[in-house]
C-alpha cells in the first residue's frame, strides 16, 4: 500500500471536490463521514476511490446528524476525519457540531454552500456563513476560513487540520458551489515535507486501565448547574479570545490610497479583486479587504484597513450575511456601508466594477 | 492584467457542451495556459439547456464567472435565447444554420454573428456523434485559444480508450476537429 | 424492600458513588450489570461507554471507563465513528427508550442494518423521564404520562415499540438481539455480556433492552413499582433472545 499520495510538488487541473479530496489525503486525513448532497458529492467520489489506496476509510452514514457524530467519534478515537456537506445539510451538521465546540472536539468540516432557504439550488451561494460561524446553540467558537480558488481550497483544507488540532475548535473551509464544480489549476504538495503538520491524539482508548493506570476521561457536555457551565464556557472562550490573533487571517489591497473600499470573501473576493485592480490601475482611488477567516473575524485589520475609507462597498452573494458581520467588526467606525447583496448568485467583475463607478462617481447615494 | 478569452458555450442536455470545455480546457493546460472552466449545473441539467463557462489565458484567471464572452455558441433554439444575456459589443457569436426560427431571437447588439453549418457537416460529411468536437473546431479556429495540436492531444487524452478500441473513432474525432476549423475559416475573432 | 448494598464492580468509579438516580431507578442496576459483565470480561481497560441524554446522562462519571457524554437519541453515531475509528476499543451505546427508538432510531435502525460492531444497551422505562414524564415509544396501552394524561391511546398514537424483535427482524447471522430485566438481574447480566462478547468476536451489532424501573414518573411505591415491571410491561415486552449467532446458543 502506498503512503503518499503525493511526493513533491505537482501542478494539476481538477475541479474543486477533487481538491479537497487530495488534500484531505495529504493532509493525513484517515476517514471520511459522509452523506450525499450537491454539490458536495464528489467529495466523497474521490475520496472512495482514493483512499482505500492510502489505507484510509470511507462511511456513508444515514444522515447528517449521523455523519457529524460519527466523525465525533473518529476524532475523539484520535483520528484526523473529516466530513463535507451542503445546505440542508450543513443545517443538520450543526447538531454535531455544537457538540464538538462544547467538547474542543477538533473536527474538520467542508461545506460547498449551495442556494438557500430550503432546498433552494444545488449550485453555488455564500448563503451558509451565519450557519457555518454561528449554527447551533453556542457562541460560534469555531474557526472558519472562506477560500476563493482551488489553491486555497488545497491549502485551508490542509491548514484546518492542523488548526483543529492545534486549537481543539470545530474547524471549517467555506467554499461553495462554483468552487466546488469549476476546473482550475493548482500545486498540489505534500505538507509534511513543508510544514510542521499537527498530530492527532485520542481522547479515549488511551493505553493503561482507567483509574489503575490512569485517569478515566469523563467527557461532558451537559451540566447541572449554570456557574459550572459558565466557568467551562469562560475557560473555553477565554481560549478562544487567545488564539484570536494567531487565527485571524485576511487580504488587502491599495487601503492606504482609497476613498471606496470594497469588502467580499470567497470566491466573490475574486470578482471584486478584479474590478478593484482595473479602476485601481486608472488611477481610481479605490481598494479592498477580504477577510478570509469569517471566524474569528480579523477586526483589527478590517478597522486599520478602512481607516482611510470615505465608503464602504460590501458585496455579497447572500442577503447581507457577511454585512452582518462587516457592521459589527466595524462598531464605531462612521464610514457609510453600501451593499451589492445578490443572494444564491454568482457576482462578475463587470457588476461589481458598474457599482464602484457609481459609487465613485456620487451616482449612487 | 493578461488578456483572457471568455467562451460560453450553450446546448441541450446530451449536445455534449460540457465535454467540449473540458477538452478545451485541458488543451489549454497542455498548452501551458491557464484555464478555468464552470459548468452550469442544477437541477435542470437532465434535459434543459446546459451552459460551459471556459476561460482561457497566459495568466491566472481572475474571477469564474462572467457576464459577456467573446465567443458565445448556442446549439438549439433554446441556448440561442438562454445565452442572449452573455452576448455584448464585443461578442462574436455563434450559432448553428440549421436551428429555425431564431431570427427574431437573435442578439441584436453582438460585434458579428456567425451561423455555422456544423450539424450539416457532421451528419453528411462525418458522423452525428462528432457534431461537438466539430464545434469545437469552430472555437478554436474562431479564437487560436490553443494550437490544433494541443487539441488533438486532449481528446486522445479523454478518448484514447476508445481509440484503442476502434481506430477509425480517432480519424474521424480528429477530422470533425478540422472541419470545425475550416467552417470559421476568415471569421476569426482577433 | 430492603436495599441489599452490593458489593462495587470494580469498573465503577468510586467518586461518584452513590450515583445520582431517583432510589428505586432501574438505570443503576443495568449500570451494575454492565459493570460485573466488564469486570468478567477483564475489558476495563478496552471500554469507552458513551451514554445519551436523558437520565443516562448521569452516567458521564460513573465508571472507571473512557465515557463521552454525546445528545439526545446520538449516542449510537458517537459509539460507530470510535469503533470504526480504533476497532480494538469495545464501546457501549447506553440510551433511553426516546433516546433509541424515537430520536435516534434511524441511527439504531442503520447502525444494525450495517451490522456495525458496537454494543448498545437501551433502557426501557416506558417513558421520558429526564424530561419530566412524557409519552415514549414504549408506553404501554393505557398508560398515563404527562403527555397522554388520560392514558395511551393506540388509535391515536400507535402501540409501544418491539425493540429487540426489529432489531432481530433487519439484521443478518452475527448479530445479537435480546431483551432483559433489572427485575431479572442474573439474566440481564447474562445478555449484557454476551452482547460484549459478540462485539468482541467481530461478529455483529449486539442489542440488550433492558426493562427499567422509573418510580419517579410512574409515582408507584416499591411494590406498584416491581408489579408494573414484572406484570404489565413484562407480559408486553416478553423476556428472551431474539438473535443469537450460530452457537450461542444458550
Ligand atoms: C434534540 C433534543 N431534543 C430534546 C431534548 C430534551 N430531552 C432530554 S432527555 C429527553 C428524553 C429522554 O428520554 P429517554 O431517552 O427515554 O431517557 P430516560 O430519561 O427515560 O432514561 C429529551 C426529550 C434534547 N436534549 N435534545
Ligand atoms: S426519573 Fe426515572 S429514570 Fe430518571 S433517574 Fe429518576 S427514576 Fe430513574
Ligand atoms: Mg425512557
Amino acid at each position: 500500500m502506498n503512503d503518499k499520495p503525493i511526493t513533491g510538488e505537482k501542478k494539476v487541473f481538477m475541479t474543486g471536490n477533487e481538491v479537497v479530496a487530495w488534500a484531505a489525503l495529504a493532509a493525513g486525513a484517515e476517514v471520511m463521514f459522509g452523506y450525499p448532497i450537491t454539490p458536495q458529492n464528489e467529495i466523497m467520489h474521490y475520496w472512495t476511490r482514493l483512499a482505500p489506496k492510502y489505507g484510509r476509510k470511507f462511511l456513508q452514514t444515514e444522515d447528517e446528524l449521523s455523519a457529524g457524530f460519527t466523525l465525533i467519534g473518529g476524532v475523539l478515537a484520535g483520528k484526523k476525519a473529516f466530513t463535507a456537506t451542503a445546505g440542508p445539510g450543513n443545517v443538520l451538521m450543526q447538531e454535531p457540531m455544537s457538540m464538538a465546540e462544547a467538547m474542543r472536539i477538533p473536527t474538520v468540516a467542508v461545506i460547498q454552500q449551495r442556494g438557500g432557504p430550503s432546498t433552494a439550488t444545488v449550485i453555488y451561494s455564500q448563503q451558509e456563513v451565519n450557519l457555518t460561524c454561528f449554527g447551533g446553540n453556542g457562541e460560534g467558537l469555531r474557526v472558519v476560513y472562506s477560500t476563493s480558488s482551488h489553491q486555497e481550497l488545497f491549502d485551508y483544507t490542509i491548514k484546518a487540520f492542523n488548526t483543529a488540532w492545534k486549537y481543539r475548535f470545530p474547524t471549517f473551509v467555506l467554499a461553495d458551489g462554483y468552487q466546488a464544480k469549476m476546473r482550475e489549476s493548482l500545486v498540489i504538495y505534500d505538507p509534511f515535507e513543508k510544514m510542521e503538520m499537527v498530530e492527532p491524539e485520542p481522547f479515549v482508548g488511551k493505553p493503561g486501565t482507567p483509574g489503575v493506570d490512569r485517569k478515566p476521561a469523563h467527557l461532558r457536555n451537559a451540566y447541572s448547574v449554570e456557574e459550572e457551565l459558565y466557568e467551562a464556557l469562560s475557560k473555553d472562550i477565554a481560549d478562544y479570545e487567545k488564539a484570536v490573533p494567531e487565527l485571524v487571517e485576511h487580504e488587502s489591497f491599495n487601503t492606504e490610497e482609497s476613498e471606496l473600499l470594497v469588502i467580499a470573501h470567497g470566491v466573490v473576493y475574486r470578482s471584486a479583486a478584479m474590478a478593484v485592480k482595473e479602476l485601481a490601475e486608472e488611477g481610481r482611488k479605490v481598494g479592498y479587504f477580504r477577510p478570509i477567516t469569517l471566524r474569528p473575524f480579523p477586526q483589527e485589520q478590517l478597522k486599520e484597513a478602512a481607516r482611510k475609507a470615505k465608503q464602504i462597498l460590501v458585496v455579497e452573494s447572500a442577503y447581507g450575511q457577511l454585512y452582518r458581520l462587516v457592521r459589527e467588526n466595524l462598531y464605531g467606525a462612521d464610514i457609510p456601508l453600501k451593499t451589492m447583496f445578490m443572494p444564491g448568485v454568482g457576482i462578475t467583475p463587470e457588476e461589481v466594477r458598474e457599482k464602484c463607478v457609481a459609487l465613485l462617481d456620487g451616482k449612487e447615494a | 492584467m493578461g488578456k483572457v478569452t471568455r467562451i460560453a458555450l450553450a446546448g441541450e442536455g446530451g449536445q455534449g457542451v460540457q465535454s467540449v470545455a473540458q477538452i478545451l480546457t485541458e488543451a489549454a493546460e497542455l498548452e501551458g495556459k491557464e484555464a478555468l472552466y464552470i459548468p452550469n449545473f442544477g437541477i435542470e441539467q437532465r434535459g434543459g439547456v446546459s451552459i460551459a463557462f471556459v476561460q482561457i489565458s497566459d495568466q491566472k484567471i481572475p474571477a469564474p464567472k462572467f457576464k459577456t464572452g467573446d465567443i458565445v455558441v448556442a446549439l438549439s433554439d433554446r441556448a440561442v435565447r438562454r445565452v442572449q444575456v452573455h452576448v455584448g459589443s464585443e461578442t462574436v457569436f455563434v450559432y448553428d444554420a440549421s436551428i429555425e426560427g431564431v431570427e427574431e431571437d437573435l442578439p441584436k447588439n453582438a460585434r458579428k454573428i456567425l451561423a455555422i453549418p456544423a450539424l450539416e457537416v457532421a451528419n453528411k460529411k462525418l458522423h452525428p456523434r462528432v457534431f461537438n468536437v466539430l464545434i469545437m473546431g469552430a472555437v478554436i479556429g474562431a479564437t487560436k485559444v490553443v494550437s490544433l495540436e494541443k487539441a488533438k492531444e486532449a481528446i486522445e487524452k479523454r478518448l484514447g480508450y476508445k481509440f484503442e478500441k476502434s481506430p477509425e473513432l480517432q480519424e474521424l474525432n480528429f477530422r470533425a476537429l478540422e472541419e470545425g476549423i475550416k467552417l470559421v475559416e476568415g471569421m476569426e475573432v482577433e | 424492600m430492603v436495599e441489599i448494598l452490593p458489593k462495587m464492580p470494580k469498573s465503577w468509579n468510586p467518586e461518584s458513588k452513590p450515583h445520582k438516580f431517583c432510589p428505586g431507578c432501574g438505570h443503576g442496576l443495568v449500570l451494575k450489570a454492565l459493570g460485573q459483565a466488564i469486570d468478567e470480561l477483564g475489558i476495563q481497560d478496552r471500554v469507552v461507554f458513551g451514554c445519551d441524554i436523558g437520565c443516562s446522562l448521569l452516567s458521564w462519571d460513573f465508571f472507571n471507563v473512557d465515557t463521552v457524554q454525546t445528545h439526545h437519541g446520538r449516542t449510537t453515531p458517537v459509539m460507530v465513528g470510535i469503533k470504526r475509528a480504533n476497532p480494538n476499543l469495545v464501546v457501549v451505546a447506553y440510551m433511553g427508550d426516546g433516546g433509541g427508538y424515537a430520536i435516534g432510531s434511524q441511527h439504531l435502525v442503520n447502525a444494525a442494518t450495517r451490522n456495525e460492531k458496537i454494543t448498545c444497551i437501551l433502557v426501557n422505562n416506558t417513558n421520558y423521564a429526564m424530561t419530566g414524564g412524557q409519552m415514549a415509544p414504549t408506553t404501554m396501552p393505557g398508560q398515563k404520562t404527562e403527555t397522554t394524561p388520560y392514558g395511551r391511546d393506540v388509535e391515536e398514537t400507535g402501540y409501544p415499540m418491539l425493540g429487540p424483535e426489529m432489531v432481530a427482524a433487519i439484521t443478518r447471522e452475527g448479530a445479537y438481539a435480546a431483551r432483559g430485566s433489572v427485575a431479572k438481574f442474573a439474566q440481564l447480566k447474562k445478555y449484557i455480556k454476551k452482547a460484549l462478547e459478540n462485539q468482541m468476536a467481530g461478529r455483529g451489532f449486539s442489542f440488550v433492552e433492558a426493562l427499567s424501573t422509573c418510580p419517579t414518573n410512574w409515582r408507584t411505591n416499591a411494590a406498584q413499582t416491581w408489579q408494573f415491571i414484572e406484570e404489565t410491561m413484562t407480559k408486553y415486552f416478553p423476556l428472551g433472545e431474539f438473535k443469537v449467532p450460530e452457537g450461542k446458543e444458550d
